[in-house]
């Protein structure tokens, strides 16, 4: 049971290398993946948060001046970027030595779930590689600031058009406040939506987060100026926030807030409930998240020590696997395992229901352990394997590829079901929908 | 065969109960009658007062400022007080023929401003905030309809790739989404059902759900529509049509349920020709789908529009609404008792708004939901106040909103 858990619970399942040599040691092997750095190599196509603020402007231009002459603009959103972002997680995933990173990159960009769509698109792979990535084995905090203060958050609950009543740009152009990221912050991002906090206290963390932006009028603005605070648009004034009284310092304000929200015991537990549902699943002891939120505050927030009890505690490894994986998962698993020429990962996590950052609501993906078992996205699960197998040249022994993902954990029925297949296309799809790949 | 894009209707829930190779029989219910009912759940907050503003309201102006409402053709007039935005003419249409009541200023029980916590609180029909097992009060309709021994329990419908909340429970329920792949083959099918019974048994009931359907929707009626993530507005009336062809069959489900999102307008929200009015365009061509598709039965159909919340009377700073109270509900039908805009009117004056800022609730949206059901439904209201919507004894059913000799 320990390669599957290591394979399938904390990682993305065997690469090739790893199917024809497993681990000795899983639990060991997954530890060790703690101490790998976890940022993107960088990558041409993918542009950072500076850069993205440049192609959102020239996308405008284009479809301004296509109007002005009146013809059909070629298109310009933001699908392009996450198109290549998807596919370049894809290659990661199927590359990687560390896939126990790119799971926890799936948690934290649920955690902090931005839309692909519209205006935020062009930014929301830029936010997982510049706020999330660096930070998903440091400290909350420093993730928590970054994604706050990202352009993806700002654009995708409404901040950057926030502005203070009170402030020069309030005054002059009578603008005025939005609670919409200030409630998202206590309720998704740190304290939970049982953590204490009133409507005054959304209303106070959203005159706080005013001034965070990003500038693009047209003309005027080098872009490394357009991201950031900007003192014109912030509410002057001291704020009270949860009984606490934070002076007005401008940027330094929303610091302050931060620092005491992550150490806040709301936070602690909310943040390790999710850890635990979303890595060991429903079925964990509640003692485990209970303990890991000790850690998260005797650590002052460090998320690598709070992963690391994770992986160190019995219940992550003995609990059992109960969570029918998010199609993402699956699709990022299959990449690995057999690096399937089709079908399109973006038309196949649309299929299933899972469409690339496009989380239903900033709450996230649902994480119970049965949030996927409907009837049709089950199906379209089936319709899918069927679609990696039957595109797959040369078809891999599924039979040697089960005993060697699934290890002990390979059931008779399962084993049977493979070895009896009429074919090799079609023992690859039923390992694909075996329920040792399909839950965790 | 093989189809590269079509739909499929396919059976689902938890505690499905059909076997493989199920073919639906005809179902029956509340007597002579056999009624629909389909719940439109607007995910977001719907702005009521966007929706159907008080117009009569002395103090609308200076509450809510959107100058845009008071222009000439922004609005249709329902009644001396309320007008209904521009963008719905088929609700006019409706709303005219007696077919379409608007409620307003109604609200659940919730209080706070969460989304996810108001669209708990709206689809369990739970007087607060449910933990652990949710179900929805649509399913708990669904397993009260009558179905006698050689009738098929009736089915209800959800057009979501996963069953939303308030059609939860032990019915069985259909689930609906676009197909991009072709079909698996049946002998696929049939050994993985063999291993899932042997293994998995949630995994199995949901996969013979699934595949069981299939046939039924091979023949492709509405091939090739696209790959449009479902819940955006271009696919509202889409969506509408597919349930509505599926509800008026003979041998449909009953019950159904669509989820629209899009209506959390924080920011810009443009009422009339912005985001919002768009929406609510969007909306009204789905209820137009509906009315038609839906035609043959429309005599015994029962459409209700909800939302989790309604949004700030004030504007805010960036020239939209954030989360409020109460707001507007719908109901439209052949049986309907329409033509009229029921509201315990409170007043937009500041000192009347819940908490300086809200429309105050006036009406509950379960004793409207139970007065509804028990009309068009025949639930009684005892079980309406306990097994549908939990200790809700104490909120009366809402009646004469459904059946034309009430």
């Amino acid at each position: 049971m320990l390669l599957h858990r290591a394979h399938f619970r904390f990682g993305l399942g065997p690469s090739p290398a790893e199917a024809a040599s497993p681990p000795a040691a899983p639990r060991e092997h997954v530890l060790r993946q703690l101490d790998q750095p976890t940022t993107l190599p960088p990558s041409p196509g993918l542009p950072s948060a500076m850069e993205a603020v440049g192609l959102f402007l020239t996308a405008r231009e284009d479809i301004n001046t296509a109007r002005r002459e009146r013809v059909q603009p070629h298109f310009v959103g933001p699908f392009p970027i996450s198109g290549r972002e998807l596919l370049h997680r894809v290659a990661q995933a199927q590359a990687t030595a560390t896939p126990l990173h790119e799971r926890l990159a799936l948690h934290w960009c649920n955690h902090f779930a931005v839309t692909d769509a519209n205006k935020t698109g062009f930014f929301a792979g830029a936010m997982e590689r510049e706020a999330i990535r660096p930070n998903m084995l440091g400290r909350f905090h420093a993730m928590l600031r970054g994604c706050t203060t990202h352009p993806a958050m700002l654009f995708f609950l409404d901040n950057r058009v926030s502005t203070g009543p009170n402030s020069a740009e309030g005054q002059r152009r009578r603008r005025g406040l939005n609670e919409n990221l200030g409630r998202e912050l206590l309720e998704l991002h740190t304290l939970g939506v049982d953590g204490g906090y009133t409507q005054q206290d959304v209303q106070e963390v959203a005159r706080i987060l005013t001034g965070w932006t990003v500038h693009v009028e047209a003309r005027g603005r080098p872009l490394e100026e357009r991201i950031g605070f900007d003192p014109a648009l912030h509410e002057p004034g001291p704020r009270q926030v949860l009984g606490k009284r934070y002076p007005d310092a401008g940027p330094e304000q929303l610091e302050l807030l931060l620092v005491d929200l992550c150490r806040h015991p709301a936070t602690a537990r909310h943040v390790t409930r999710r850890l635990v549902r979303h890595f060991v699943g429903d079925q964990a002891p509640p003692a485990l998240a209970q303990r890991l939120a000790g850690v998260f505050r005797d650590t002052d927030g460090d998320l690598g020590a709070v992963t690391r009890a994770m992986l160190r505690s019995e219940e992550a490894w003995t609990t059992p696997a109960t969570k029918l994986r998010p199609p993402v998962e699956l699709l990022f698993s299959a990449a690995r395992m057999v690096h399937p020429e089709r079908p399109a990962p973006r038309g196949a996590l649309r299929a299933m229901g899972q469409a690339w950052q496009n989380a239903p609501s900033p709450a996230g993906w649902p994480e119970e352990d049965n949030s996927w078992v409907a009837a049709d996205s089950v199906k379209t699960r089936l319709d899918w394997a069927l679609e990696v197998a039957s595109h797959l040249s040369p078809v891999p022994d599924a039979r040697r590829l089960a005993e060697q993902a699934f290890g002990d954990g390979l059931s008779a029925e399962t084993k049977r079901a493979i070895e009896r297949a009429a074919s090799g296309g079609q023992a690859m799809t039923l390992l694909l929908m075996s329920p040792e790949f399909q839950r965790r | 065969m093989t189809q590269l894009i079509g739909r499929r209707l396919a059976l689902g829930g938890l505690g499905a109960l059909f076997g493989w190779g199920y073919m639906p029989r005809l179902s029956s219910a509340a007597g002579t009658r056999d009624p629909r009912l389909l719940v439109l759940v607007l995910r977001g907050g719907m702005d009521g007062l966007a929706a159907v503003p008080a117009l009569g309201d002395p103090a609308f102006d200076e509450a809510r400022h959107a100058p845009e409402l008071r222009e000439a053709g922004a609005t249709t007039p329902l009644d001396s007080f309320f007008a209904l935005n521009r963008n719905m003419p088929e609700l006019a249409a409706m709303y005219r023929d007696r077919q379409a009541l608007v409620l307003h200023a109604v609200a659940s029980p919730y209080r706070g401003r969460s989304h996810f916590d108001g669209q708990d609180v709206l689809e369990s029909g739970a007087p607060a905030v449910s933990t652990g097992g949710r179900t929805g009060w649509l399913n708990a309709a669904l397993a009260l309809l009558p179905h006698g021994e050689r009738v098929a329990a009736p089915r209800g419908l959800g057009i979501a790739a996963t069953v939303p909340l308030i059609l939860r429970g032990p019915a069985s329920v259909e689930t609906w989404q676009r197909q991009v792949y072709r079909y698996a083959d049946d002998d696929t099918v049939a050994r993985l059902l063999d291993l899932y019974e042997a293994r998995d048994p949630a995994l199995a009931e949901a996969l013979r759900a699934g595949a069981a359907l299939d046939g039924t929707m091979r023949n492709g009626e509405d091939a090739a529509d696209g790959m449009a993530v479902p819940g955006t507005p271009l696919n509202f009336a889409a969506d509408a049509a597919a349930a509505a062809r599926f509800m008026a069959r003979p041998d449909g489900p009953r019950i159904g349920a669509i989820s629209y999102g899009g209506w959390d307008t924080h920011a810009e929200q443009g009422s009339v020709t912005g985001r919002l009015g768009r929406n609510l365009a969007a909306l009204d061509q789905a209820l137009g789908a509906l009315k038609a598709g839906l035609a043959p039965v429309w005599q015994d159909t029962v459409v209700a529009v909800v939302t989790e919340f309604g949004r700030t009377v004030r504007v805010n700073g960036t020239r939209g609404t954030d989360h409020g109270t109460a707001t507007v509900a719908l109901l439209l039908g052949g049986a309907v008792r329409g033509g009229r805009v029921l509201a315990d009117w409170p007043g937009l004056a500041t000192a009347q708004l819940f908490e300086g800022r809200d429309l105050a609730p006036t009406t509950d949206i379960r004793a409207a939901m139970k007065g509804m059901l028990a009309e068009h439904l025949g639930l009684d209201e005892q079980r309406l106040g306990s097994q549908v919507f939990a200790e809700s004894a104490g909120v009366r059913p809402l009646r004469g909103l459904v059946g034309r000799h009430a």
